[in-house]
């Protein structure tokens, strides 16, 4: 199975990467962007083939690696790979 | 004072701490490597600067789960004292010995220079030896070094007396509450981002880092 995972900083992280990327789209000429906030995707190949099990190793490799509680949000989809 | 440094692969200031450390004890530093499991009896762990695993995912998350700092871990929780500097306080806070988190620097840039910091407290055994509040000055160089945690987390922290060091000039990464070094709750971990090995001697221009390890040494020959 595949696991795509995105992990994004908490509301109320400042995103200073994310505020140059606004700048930076600003000089591009798009005025009208409000807010950028950049984060992190990762894709896990898994022999697993049970879902279930997938998704509890999914959640446990975000929770104590792929993100960091302290500052980040996780959210994973699995597909049949 | 029996005293360890880890080193990572990556790590880049080991030797600065040990050669301080070799100096202000008298007796050989030991020195370990990462993927070793037993480690040395120590009075002192030291988790040195550098770029352990190439900082990869972020800093300091790949060293927090290498065999050596489960193993410091445990010692930690014995109550053997661990001292973190710069890429070792982001290991500290990645394996849970310290609280929060340290970020990209607010202005996205690596700093290197002198700053000054307040010593919040003198009575631990890293800060005996100084004057509680007046500034000292040790360099920073890093890019990830903008101290994190929510309000109710940093309230915690300043309530029970953690902060170890505050930016008192200009705030050079960000940090919130100007936090440049936080401890455990038993102030036997510590974890800063400046470093005090790069100032221990007169002859790199100056001695404010070395009474920390000074602290240390009377605090363990006692």
């Amino acid at each position: 199975m595949k696991a795509r995972i995105k992990v994004t900083l908490k509301n109320g992280v400042l995103d200073p990467q994310g505020r140059a990327i606004v700048n930076a789209l600003e000089s591009l000429g798009f005025n009208g962007v409000k807010d950028v906030r950049s984060g992190k995707y990762i894709e896990v190949t898994l022999a697993e083939t049970d879902p279930a099990k997938a998704r509890a190793d999914v959640e446990r490799m975000c929770r104590e690696l792929l993100s960091n509680p302290v500052m980040e949000n996780f959210q994973f989809e699995l597909e049949e790979a | 004072m029996r005293a360890s440094v880890v080193v990572f692969p990556g790590s880049n200031c080991d030797r600065d701490i040990a050669r301080t450390l070799a100096a202000v004890t008298g007796r050989p530093t030991a020195m370990v490597w990462h993927a070793d499991t037993d480690l040395p009896e120590s009075d002192l762990i030291v988790l040195p600067g550098g770029f352990s695993y190439g900082d990869y995912l972020r800093s300091g998350a790949m060293a927090a789960h290498s065999p050596v700092v489960r193993a410091v871990v445990e010692r930690a929780k014995a109550g053997v004292a661990v001292l973190g500097v710069c890429n070792g306080f982001q290991v500290l806070t990645e394996a849970g010995l310290l609280p929060g988190a340290l970020m990209r620097n607010a202005l996205l840039k690596y700093v290197c220079r002198d700053v000054t910091l307040s010593v919040e407290r003198n009575d631990t055994i890293f800060t005996k030896g100084y004057e509680e509040r007046k500034p000292i000055m040790i360099p920073i160089a890093h890019k990830d070094g903008c101290y994190f945690a929510d309000e109710d987390a940093l309230d915690r922290v300043e309530g029970e007396g953690r902060v170890a060091f505050r930016y008192t000039g200009d705030n050079p990464n960000g940090s919130r509450r100007n936090i440049a070094g936080v401890y455990s709750e038993n102030l036997r971990v510590l974890g800063l981002m400046p470093h005090p090995e790069r100032l221990a001697d007169p002859a790199l221009g100056g001695t404010d880092g070395e009474m920390l390890f000074k602290s240390l040494f009377v605090a363990f020959n006692r």
